[in-house]
């Protein structure tokens, strides 16, 4: 079963008296295990797409279904509570919550969202610090890290419970080259131990090559799949 | 209803999510010290006010119910509204003093009582005369009733003694007599005949505020005596209550019992009255309490705004936080009891340090044995005190108000969608 189907998947905005349409009629379905990027100019649509798949915002027209569940008419509550137990994100600027630590950074959606018990709270957390390689950085503050550490630590925050999808919006953007780099690596290799699917944007080239599926997408419309096998599809 | 076991679950997550509340409240150093000293000052400010004005309440109640009023008193009905013109033909007679004291034996709150006749005439110094309003007392009943009554009698004998009379102090100048002078008292009594007596002067007594507050005292035989009584008749009881504080426990007590003696026509014959009915000063008491309850109007304003503004401040300053977490999935009831926490706790330790420094300043008033005057007494030590409840009032006062003024902000954040919120810079 396809992890995500979209089909005539569509979003208008409305400012004023313009209506801007910011996806049109998108329609794709993404496997689970996958590492897949959307890429495309600013303003093609990838933000809003990711906002979509992760149950951030409706879309104004088609239906879109995320692990067997039709989310395109979610309500606050219970789009919440899908999104604590199947989606996890990590962000361009990284969001860590500066009052807490890197262990608690990523401990937190285990205790406030999933409420689960403190030992496998614990066992996951330090299993996470330790493949993302922060496990001697656990008990600084995001402001004691680097940007590249911060972004492990979101990674690890995405992945601590045990989400089948991470949804990623220009996540080595703030990163220098070697960093966006390590970073996509450090999903890559989560995805392959977790089985977790990895959906990423980026404007970055170099970084969109580690990609299994690249989708293009311009002026909100799809034009264009590649596998890495070197399948394009337009 | 929640298992124990998801009940435990909650209070961990309730434990974290004020974790996290403290923390958030330490990160801006500055303004939690500034909001939280605010309301320590609001705090300290009710607190030792309302110790500094209860002091002087319960002082001025003491010094008027214990030198003469009396806590309660009872009279035949009717009495008190005709009092100005002490009528002796609304005295209570043997029968009626009799269910009085058998209603006073059945309220064991009641300590001490003392009868009265009070009695208009004319006083006399065999020069001039004029007018004088007397009570015949029983001197040990009153003394027990009214035991800051010889504090009272600034010359001559603490006492009131048979063929002696008590002057007070402004009829004593007036009239200039002094202690040992021979006076008369002149009465017409409640058949019409006049009847005169000789007394020495056995003291002066100081005046006091209220009805009562100026007259002289003799002893109840002479009252008896001047009035051609054959039988005892008593204008009115005062009473003495063991604890201030049982005063109404014992008034609804006495009105009970009193109330269902009826006359033919089946109307009360008695009435019950506390200092606070008979005393002019109660107006007074209760301007204090209007004062003190104003302040308390006043510290919960400025918490109210405080903890608003600084709670709105900290939603405004966190919205892309508000925006992560809501994205990771914290339901909109846990992002808006982060912040009700955190303005709770914001009020804990406003109200927290408050207490300490308002108990620390009452007690430094309390050793430094401030005196003031009171109309005639002079040196008056001022005791300010803070009772448990006060501070329990108070402090859950703060804390209400700090949890009301961070719902909207709270609310506000917990409303907010995270796609806007996360876009924020």
């Amino acid at each position: 079963m396809s992890l995500i189907v979209a089909e005539n998947l569509s979003k208008q905005y409305i400012s004023g008296e313009i209506t801007i349409d910011a996806l049109k009629g998108l329609s794709f379905e993404i496997e689970p295990a996958s590492f897949i990027s959307f890429v495309g100019p600013s303003g093609s649509g990838k933000t809003t797409l990711l906002n979509l798949i992760g149950c951030l915002d409706v879309p104004t027209a088609g239906t879109l279904m995320v692990s067997g569940m039709d989310v395109s008419q979610l309500g606050r509550k219970s789009a919440a509570n899908f999104r604590g137990k199947n989606i996890g994100f990590i962000f361009q600027d990284f969001n860590l919550l500066p009052v807490l630590t890197v262990y608690e950074n990523i401990e937190y959606p285990l205790l406030v969202v999933q409420n689960t018990p403190l030992k496998e709270r614990r066992k996951r957390v330090l299993s996470l610090l330790d493949s993302v390689g922060m496990l001697e950085q656990k008990d600084k503050y995001p402001d004691q890290i680097s940007g590249g550490q911060k972004q492990r630590v979101a990674i690890a925050r995405a992945l601590v419970t045990n989400p089948k999808l991470v949804l990623a919006d220009e996540p080595t953007a703030n990163l220098d080259h070697k960093t966006a780099y390590m970073v996509i690596n450090i999903m890559k290799k989560m995805k392959d131990e977790s089985g977790t699917s990895f959906i990423f944007s980026t404007h970055d080239q170099k970084v969109v090559g580690e990609a299994e599926i690249i989708y293009t997408l311009e002026d909100g419309e799809l034009t264009e799949r590649s596998d890495k096998g070197g399948d394009r599809h337009v | 209803m929640n298992s124990p076991k998801e009940a435990i679950k909650e209070a961990i997550v309730m434990f974290n999510l004020l974790r996290i509340a403290i923390r958030n409240l330490i990160r801006y150093k500055r303004r939690t010290l500034l909001t939280a000293s605010l309301i320590t000052i609001g705090v300290v400010f009710v607190l030792v006010f309302m110790a500094i004005s209860g002091s002087f309440k319960n002082m001025m109640v003491s010094q008027i119910t214990d030198s003469f009023l009396g806590h309660i008193q009872i009279h035949k009905k009717g009495y008190v509204s005709s009092i100005d013109t002490l009528p002796l033909t609304m005295n209570m007679e043997t029968q009626a003093i009799k269910k009085v004291k058998k209603a006073i034996s059945n309220v064991p709150e009641i300590e001490a009582y003392s009868m009265r006749i009070k009695f208009g005439g004319m006083f006399s110094n065999f020069v001039e005369t004029t007018n004088v309003r007397l009570n015949g007392v029983y001197p040990k009943e009153e003394i027990k009733t009214v035991p800051l009554f010889p504090e009272r009698i600034i010359k001559g004998k603490k006492n009131i003694v048979k063929g002696e009379i008590l002057v007070p102090e402004l009829l004593a100048k007036g009239m200039k007599v002094k202690i040992d002078d021979i006076i008369v008292v002149i009465a017409t009594n409640k058949d019409g005949s006049v009847n005169g007596k000789q007394f020495k002067v056995g003291g002066i007594l100081e005046s006091a505020t209220g009805p009562g507050g100026r007259d002289g005292y003799i002893h109840i035989d002479d009252a008896l005596e001047v009035l051609r009584m054959n039988e005892i008749q008593i204008s009115e009881i005062a009473l003495r209550i063991n604890d201030f504080a049982n005063l109404d426990v014992a008034y609804n007590k006495l009105r009970n019992i009193l109330s269902k003696e009826l006359n033919e026509e089946s109307k009360p014959i008695f009435e019950v009255h506390t200092w606070e009915k008979l005393s002019p000063f109660y107006n007074i008491a209760r301007m204090i309490d209007a004062m003190t309850f104003s302040i308390r109007l006043m510290l919960i304003a400025i918490v109210l705004i405080s903890i608003m503004n600084v709670m709105i401040m900290a939603v405004y300053e966190r919205i892309r936080e508000i925006g992560t977490i809501a994205a990771i999935g914290t339901l909109p009831g846990k992002i808006l009891t982060m912040f009700v926490l955190e303005g709770f706790s914001l009020g804990i330790l406003g109200a927290l340090i408050g207490n300490v420094i308002g108990v620390s300043v009452v007690y430094i008033l309390n050793i430094s044995n401030i005196t003031f005057d009171f109309g005639r007494q002079t040196g008056l030590v001022l005791s300010p005190t803070v009772n448990f409840t006060d501070i329990l009032v108070i402090s859950t006062t703060v804390i209400i108000v700090s949890i009301l003024a961070s719902l909207q902000p709270a609310f506000k954040a917990s409303r907010m969608e995270p796609i806007k919120a996360l876009r924020h810079v």
